[in-house]
């Protein structure tokens, strides 16, 4: 009995594997069996190697968790274009008003999943570079080019609800 | 009237927003004072602009393989460069290099 991971990794790698060849193109109505054949080795040889690396087996609510990222990236894309209009203001303008400092806070998250979700966000978003994070008691520790940036990460705190929320980690560790 | 479309037209905004902001990021990395804020400019400038093109590139080419391909491309410097950007940030910081304050020379 194969396990559900399993299958699901192989069948990503081998859509996967036919968008980027081009074996069965609809529009033309046209396939290409031997591609198709040894696309369905590559992926197996593939799922055998990475089953472990991509679903550890640990997650639980996986779907709904999914479907709330979805909710989040189209915010997180928003606020990415805000950052690079804020950035390109502050590079163009002839004073060049920046304050940089460092920065550190804790929240509420403990997951991999979402401890990298949180530092990418603030890498991506205004003004802010993520240096380091702790794991253990989810600290973070960040460069802010402004101490508007600052204050957002500080004070109003959304982007860490909104990531807690996605992936229900509002509570903090056991 | 010249051979130019709607999406012609659209794809090229796009790619002209992702110059933009490509060359903000360029003049950035020449006038900001120190190391750190030399990588906000790289790290957050380059990301939107390079989408933006690619996003041109997609729109330009209409429903096919190539765009999917480029939509791939689009995901991984998504996911690539804010983990780029953190890891020389943090090797910096942990060499001891110490962050520019307000009023000091630039370096």
């Amino acid at each position: 009995m194969m396990k559900r991971s399993t299958v699901a990794i192989f069948i990503v790698m081998f859509v996967f594997w036919v968008l980027l060849s081009a074996c069965i193109n609809p529009l033309k109505g046209h396939y290409d069996l031997i591609r198709i054949v040894v696309g369905m080795i590559c992926a197996a040889i593939a799922t055998s190697v990475s089953r472990d690396l991509l679903i550890t087996g640990k997650e639980d609510m996986t779907l709904r968790k999914t479907l709330r990222l979805l909710l989040y990236i189209p915010w997180e894309l928003w606020q990415i274009v805000l950052a690079n209009f804020d950035v390109a203001y502050r590079v163009l303008h002839p004073k060049m008003p920046i304050d940089p400092r460092i920065i550190e806070f804790d929240t509420t998250l403990r997951s991999d999943f979402a401890l990298t979700t949180l530092a990418n966000s603030i890498t991506l978003t205004p003004g802010t570079i993520t240096i380091d994070v702790e794991p253990e008691r989810g600290r973070f520790l960040v460069h802010a080019i402004a101490s508007k940036a600052a204050d957002a990460l500080l004070v109003d705190q959304t982007m860490q609800k909104k990531v807690a929320h996605v992936y229900m980690e509002e509570r903090g560790g056991e | 009237m010249l051979g130019i479309g709607v999406t012609d037209i659209i794809s090229i905004i796009f790619m002209a927003g992702g110059i933009f902001f490509m060359v903000t990021g360029a003049v950035g990395l020449l006038r900001f004072p120190d190391f750190y804020t030399r990588l906000h400019a790289t790290g957050k400038c380059d990301t939107l602009g390079e989408v933006l093109v690619i996003t041109g590139c997609m729109i330009f080419q209409g429903w096919s393989f190539v765009s999917v391909k480029l939509f791939f491309l689009m995901f991984f410097i998504f996911m690539a460069n804010p983990v780029g950007t953190h890891a020389i940030m943090k090797a910096a910081y942990y060499t001891g290099l110490k962050p520019w304050k307000k009023g000091e020379e630039r370096r």
